[in-house]
């Protein structure tokens, strides 16, 4: 299992540094990725255990292990993971022309995916909300891949924001969840879930994670927004993977809390029903073919997330047959909006006319998608859908499985609107003329049929993919075994649902369609509120930099050296105590350097020529070294040196951009202010140093390090021991703060000087 | 140009060669005596300086000019990540120590421990520094020197 992590890391760095050779071959070497998935599966299916678990120590004092298990749920989304990302980078590859970018954008999806497996395979939940936010950071870069485009960009923000938030709630959830239950272990917490305000909190928090991923309402904006997305991302990561992940928590959690938390199902439901209607209502509204999938994804959520969070085990074993039914079916048909549009160049179904003759096979495979979406027979889609039905009627009051039947039937009609829009030769609208000297669509569509027979094959022998979901539902509630999904299920009211679900669909789309548009193209967008929020806080933070940083050095200063020194100086007062015996100065010598830093210190306060007192400062700087030097500590030394003439150097390279002299000197006043802060500082700063020596209590740890040292760390220079083997992961940050400063003066000198103030429009996009 | 000196001219390019092999020297030698990645790069950075100073003059650019920060700087962190990944090759956690001796004709048995390859990363990342300092702060002051 972790071997199929350390592949995915291999091939986005080979995809990353040979990328650029390799041209548009690059995306083949992609696809080894999610393919190395099906090697998880092959260790799954030789062992007979029900789960496979990995572990590999990180920060054990924080609860931190690399924990992972591989169950029947995990299997199932894996299955997801790999299978769709290995069409999706197929269909890339016929997607993108030959460009530039291409290696960075198959690294990115392959991180992707491998972040994907990791949410769906951890076992820990800090880690868990590491791989979380591994999906938002990759899918940002993804979605905002064209950017030279203003839209792409700003969408991918939109999706960033949206996303890392609901993770960083996710996160204070988790901790506060994991705290209550005393173990981080999802199935810990989930074997003996914790109780009490504090859990609730923590689980409140963690569903607002959920919630935003898988964009349900209020949070359901940022989908159709992503849709500016290269199609090979919309199919991968707003159909069949990333927008589930958020699914995936919810039903790992729902059968436990569920029944354990009052305010869980109505609040679920609640949101995924509001989620399914008005995703399937404004996706009537779209023209434009992807956003109208992209609505119809977020309706499809909300129906999944009613039937994982209802909790009992058979809404979870439908919620599960749902996941692959969606996974298939919606893969499928963005496939197809991406084929349609790169034939025909338009997305817009108003312009779009007489494709069903140009591409038959694209026509008869989306008859088959939404067919299988809208819950017709003999396909996976209807099966799984009257199971749900089943599970609604037996489990939930009628009111909830009413308002499904009503999002179906929205579903239905947004799915012939799609076939009709995509396909119908219209009157009045020109023919798309014949695309002569294009690459064919043959190669988009190959991953299409792959789905497509899917979705036919899963129906017809519907033993396939039960058995996958039978294992899935089995791993998440224990209770849920002995369903079965079947393609008849016997007379009752399923069927009439159904029956009543396909017709209403039609006659919606048929018949009152024009009315309804009139109405679903005024009701308020969820994107003004994002956009006017965003405004706000811009201007929130404008106020406070301009209140908070005058500009003014000397103000900076004095408001930080207070701080630091009344908040330890009120503690130290009111812990007061007699000082220990100090000894004055240890050699001569000592008193000598002292000197030298005294006397330098003073100098720099007095001198008026800026190149004078950069040297006075080198000075005390080399006196401190000498101090190092006496009390027996080379190493400290010689890096003081080293900084010191470095600086220096540096400081003298400044100085010839700035006058020879200082020419603003504060007047009597000011000065004397000057003189009682500074001098305030530096007895305070002496007052602590000397009672921290003097107040340890713990024992010290330098005999340890030294006893250490040689055979721990192999080496004799304990400084260095602790540099890179004791404390090397503080060395490992040290050093990436310098790699991170060091380009931002690399920054520094090749941006241009402003001319002028930036153009306001830019600003808050 | 006004200020080319002869004598610094002349000094650096004996200094600048026995930096850099003091420089190495320190960054193998620091694990059991003063010195270590930190230290080694400093010095090497000094050479930089100097390099520049004294050379610039001359040619227009240091013979050291070929030292570019960005590679430095990625390869440097890069390997120092790599030196703590590795600790799970050998078997550890993260950043667990591994000692190799290896015995070479010239040089003798050699001990070789894992802290010199992070060693190794530390000492890219601060020549990286310097010379990404150079890069921002020198050129500025040689336009001003022009």
């Amino acid at each position: 299992m972790i071997l199929v992590f350390v592949v995915h890391a291999v091939v986005a760095l080979v995809c990353l540094i040979g990328g650029e050779r390799l041209g548009r071959r690059v995306l083949l070497v992609g696809a080894i990725a999610p393919a190395s998935i099906a090697f998880a599966f092959w260790q799954l299916a030789t062992s007979d255990a029900d789960a496979l678990t990995a572990t590999v120590s990180w920060l054990p004092a924080l609860g931190l292990e690399l924990d992972f298990r591989f169950d029947g749920f995990s299997v199932l989304m894996a299955g997801l993971i790999g299978v769709v990302g290995v069409l999706v980078f197929l269909y890339s590859w016929s997607y993108f022309a030959e460009r530039t970018g291409l290696a960075r954008f198959a690294a990115i999806l392959v991180v992707f995916a491998g972040s994907m497996f990791g949410i769906v395979t951890a076992d820990n939940l800090l880690l868990l909300v590491v791989f979380w936010e591994l999906t938002s950071i990759t899918s940002y870069l993804l979605i905002g891949f064209q950017d030279d485009s203003a839209i792409a960009r700003a969408s991918a923000l939109q999706a960033l924001l949206v996303t890392t938030i609901g993770g960083l709630a996710m996160l204070a959830g988790v901790v506060l969840l994991g705290s209550a239950a005393g173990t981080y272990s999802l199935s810990g917490v989930l074997a003996a879930p914790p109780s009490g305000t504090a859990s609730g909190v923590g689980l409140a928090l963690v569903l607002v994670g959920a919630v935003t991923k898988s964009a349900q309402v209020p949070f359901h904006f940022w989908l159709p927004g992503a849709m500016a997305a290269p199609t090979p991302v919309s199919t991968y990561l707003h159909s069949a993977t990333m927008v589930k992940a958020g699914i995936y928590v919810v039903a790992r959690f729902a059968p436990v809390f569920a029944v354990l938390v009052a305010w869980w199902r109505p609040t679920i439901v609640l949101m995924g029903l509001a989620t399914m209607l008005l995703g399937g209502w404004r996706a009537l509204a779209q023209s434009d073919l992807k956003l109208l999938l992209a609505h119809g994804t977020v309706s499809q959520l909300g129906f999944m997330m009613v039937l994982v969070g209802w909790g009992t085990p058979e809404m979870t074993y439908a919620g599960m047959a749902m996941l692959v039914a969606h996974g298939l079916f919606k893969g499928a048909l963005f496939m197809i909006a991406g084929a349609v549009e790169h034939h025909a160049h338009t997305r817009d179904l108003r312009r779009l006319s007489g494709v069903a003759r140009e591409l038959p096979w694209a026509l008869w495979m989306s008859v088959v998608a939404v067919a299988a979406m809208a819950g017709v027979p003999p396909f996976l889609g209807y099966a799984t859908k009257e199971f749900a039905l089943g599970g609604l009627v037996a489990d939930t009051p009628w009111q909830v499985t009413a308002t499904v039947v009503v999002g179906s039937m929205l579903t239905v009609a947004y799915g012939l609107r799609f076939l009709w829009g995509t396909f119908a030769t219209k009157p009045g609208v020109a023919p798309v003329p014949e695309q002569h000297g294009h690459r064919s669509t043959v190669g988009l569509l190959i991953p299409v049929a792959v789905l497509t027979v899917g979705s036919v094959i899963g129906g017809v022998v519907v033993g396939l993919p039960d058995a996958l979901v039978a294992a899935a539902a089995r791993s998440v509630d224990a209770l849920s075994s002995g369903f079965q999904l079947a393609l008849w299920h016997g007379f009752g009211p399923p069927v009439v649902l159904s029956v009543v679900a396909l017709l209403g669909g039609w006659l919606l789309w048929k018949w009152p369609l024009p009315v309804l548009r009139r109405f679903t193209s005024r009701t308020p967008e969820a994107t003004r509120v994002y956009g006017d929020s965003l405004i706000g806080l811009n201007r929130a933070a404008d106020r406070v930099v301009s209140t908070m940083q005058s500009g003014s050095l000397p103000v900076y200063l004095s408001v930080i050296v207070t701080v630091a020194v009344v908040a330890p100086g009120v503690l130290m007062v009111r812990h007061w105590r007699s000082l220990p015996e100090i000894a004055f100065a240890e050699s001569p010598l000592q008193m000598v350097a002292v000197l030298v830093v005294v006397a330098a210190a003073v100098a720099v306060t007095l001198v008026r020529r800026r190149l004078a007192a950069v040297l006075c400062l080198g000075a005390i700087g080399y006196g401190v070294a000498v101090l190092f030097i006496i009390q027996g500590a080379p190493d400290l030394a010689l890096t003081q040196l080293l900084v010191e003439t470095l600086a220096l150097a540096f400081f003298v390279m400044v100085l010839s951009r700035l006058p020879l002299r200082f020419e603003v000197f504060p007047d009597a006043g000011g000065q004397a202010i000057r003189v009682v802060v500074a001098s305030v500082v530096g007895l305070a700063t002496m007052a602590f140093a000397l009672w921290a020596a003097s107040e340890r209590t713990a024992p010290s740890l330098a005999a340890e390090f030294i006893a250490r040292a040689e055979p721990e760390g192999g080496g004799r220079n304990v400084v260095n021991v602790i540099l890179t083997d004791f404390r090397a992961l503080d060395t490992l940050g040290e050093i990436t703060v310098l790699v991170v400063a060091a380009l931002g003066a690399l920054a520094l000198i090749r941006a241009p000087m402003p001319t002028e103030d930036p153009d306001p429009s830019e600003v808050g996009t | 140009m006004s200020w080319y000196s002869p004598i610094l001219d002349v000094a650096a390019n004996v200094v600048l060669r026995t930096g850099i092999v003091f420089a190495l020297y320190l960054l193998y030698a620091g694990h059991n005596a003063p010195g270590g990645g930190f230290i080694a790069g400093l010095v090497a950075g000094a050479c930089l300086v100097l390099d520049h100073i004294a050379l610039r003059s001359r040619e227009g650019r240091g013979s050291l000019h070929r030292v570019t920060p960005r590679p430095l700087l990625g390869w440097g962190l890069a390997i120092a990540v790599g030196v703590g990944v590795a600790g799970w090759a050998w078997g550890g956690g993260f950043f667990d120590q591994a000692v190799v001796s290896v015995t070479l004709p010239v040089l003798g048995t050699m001990k070789l421990t894992s802290a010199l390859g992070f060693d190794i990363g530390v000492f890219a990342v601060v020549v990286g520094l310097v010379a990404a300092l150079l890069d921002s702060l020198g050129s500025a002051w040689d336009e001003d020197l022009r």
